[in-house]
């Protein structure tokens, strides 16, 4: 039985979790790797850390933290944030990161995916995309953060990453990101039927029934959140056996 | 002493770090010496099929890794460590495998919504008493990530299967020689279990 993944999201500053992750008695919950542990023991399917450090030593710093995550979390993780070149991608997969998610260096350089799936494999390559809606219905894709529009169309990039070698496709509605008001499902749907790799869904998860409309309605493969389970407002074992109970494919 | 081969493959780290994780001393090597030493042997890999038979052709692994399964040494093969044992593999026309076990590396045909590359948890089926399931649940769940899947020619040496589309033979095993077409470092506990067994031969 194939399964659909539930993915926990953790943002990391100088190889620390920072905005507060207490879902769950830790001794130091700014500690990566045993937040990490902790989402396992909870069920999740994979972790993504997002580095926002900003530092010149950017790169020692991830290195060192998939080093000390990789000897102690057995299940699939993600690395993204400031990754740029064919050597980053080497570095951060030589400690141990099993993919390395890229948004604004893809858009920039897209010749980067293919390099790096032509070197690594496709299935380490992630490329992130932040959409928006427009008035006219479409979706323009986002770099720096969302704070730049590239003015492309989101769809249209979705298929482009794809036949340059990407592995999966990690999804953000700028939209409903933060509203807790369900996933954006027109998106997630267009974007997961017109590309053959898998969709993670970002951005807006509030309860366990958006995970259900996501996976059901527009058949998105993975789908990640972050506050919802570093508050414990919902709990990943929780989420999936109600999932399990409307016939959502989950590991448990 | 666990030696784990390095071909350049990617990855090669997080077997190790699973081994440690398990108390076992390892080493990421290719000196025939060191190899021919050590308990056990794994042949990790992500990557394409044709560049892995490149390398380990190019670092003289292909006759070290024939002879230590013929010296009987327990040998794990993991993802595309798994393929290269076999005979040859659609992703690379014309590239021979290591041909170890009879049988052939296929790519997951294109089916109604089913994703490829291959990438996720899925449930293993488990038959003729595997050695490496031992104390292992039927329907556990491992952590798969592949476009391409192997055929094996003889269903005996098949441990394990999962489906996707297609059933796929997950998990061999003929004599010494062992593989995963699943990655036992990424599979949390149960993947950990399974590495475990292995270590145990």
């Amino acid at each position: 039985m194939y399964t659909k993944r539930i993915i926990p999201c953790l943002d990391i500053n100088n190889g620390r979790v920072v905005k507060g992750v207490n879902f769950v008695d830790l001794r130091d919950a700014g500690d990566p790797v045993e937040v990490a542990k902790a989402y396992d023991k909870a069920g999740a399917d994979e972790v993504v850390f997002l580095d926002i450090t900003a530092s010149s030593d950017h790169r020692k710093t991830v290195t060192e933290l998939v080093e000390k995550v990789a000897s102690q979390l057995f299940i699939p993780f993600t690395v993204g944030g400031g990754i740029r070149t064919v050597d980053d991608f080497r570095a951060i997969l030589r400690e141990g990161a099993d993919k390395i998610s890229i948004n604004t260096s893809a858009i920039e350089n897209p010749s980067l995916i293919s390099e790096a799936a032509i070197k690594f494999g496709s299935q380490c390559v992630t490329v992130a995309i932040d959409a928006k809606k427009f008035p006219d219905g479409s979706y323009h894709i986002y770099k720096n953060g969302g704070r730049v529009d590239c003015g492309i169309d989101a769809i249209e990039w979705a298929r482009k990453v794809e036949s340059l070698g990407a592995g999966e496709i990690l999804l953000t509605s700028m939209d409903c990101d933060g509203t807790k008001a369900g996933f954006e499902l027109e998106l997630t749907k267009l974007v997961a039927e017109n590309v053959k790799i898998p969709v993670i869904a970002s951005g807006g998860a509030g309860k366990k029934e958006d995970f259900l409309d996501v996976f059901k309605i527009s058949n998105a493969d993975a789908a990640l959140a972050a506050s919802l389970f570093h508050y414990k407002e919902l709990e990943i074992r929780g989420l999936k056996e109600y999932l399990r109970e409307n016939d959502v494919p989950v590991r448990l | 002493m666990i030696a784990i081969l390095d071909y350049d493959a990617g990855n090669i780290r997080s077997v190790e770090k699973a081994v440690k994780f398990l108390g076992k001393d390892a080493c990421i090597t290719r000196d025939k010496n060191e190899i021919f030493k050590a308990s056990h042997v794994i042949l990790p890999g992500v990557g394409s099929f044709g560049d892995a038979m490149e390398h380990l052709n190019a670092y003289g692994l292909t006759p070290i890794i024939k002879k230590l399964t013929d010296e009987k040494i327990p040998f794990l093969g993991i993802c595309l460590g798994l393929q290269v044992i076999f005979e040859s593999s659609e992703e690379s026309p014309g590239v021979e495998g290591l041909s170890l076990i009879p049988g052939k590396i296929i790519r997951i045909p294109d089916g109604e919504g089913l994703k490829i590359p291959h990438i996720g948890w899925n449930s293993l089926h488990l038959q003729n008493d595997g050695r490496l399931f031992k104390g292992i649940d039927e329907g556990a769940f491992t952590y798969f990530v592949h476009s391409y899947y192997l055929k094996a020619n003889d269903e005996n040496v098949v441990k394990a299967t999962t489906e996707y589309g297609v059933t796929i033979h997950a998990s061999v095993e003929k004599n010494n020689i062992f593989a995963c077409q699943f990655h036992p470092e990424k599979s949390g506990e149960i993947g950990l279990r399974i590495l475990n067994n292995f270590l145990s031969i």
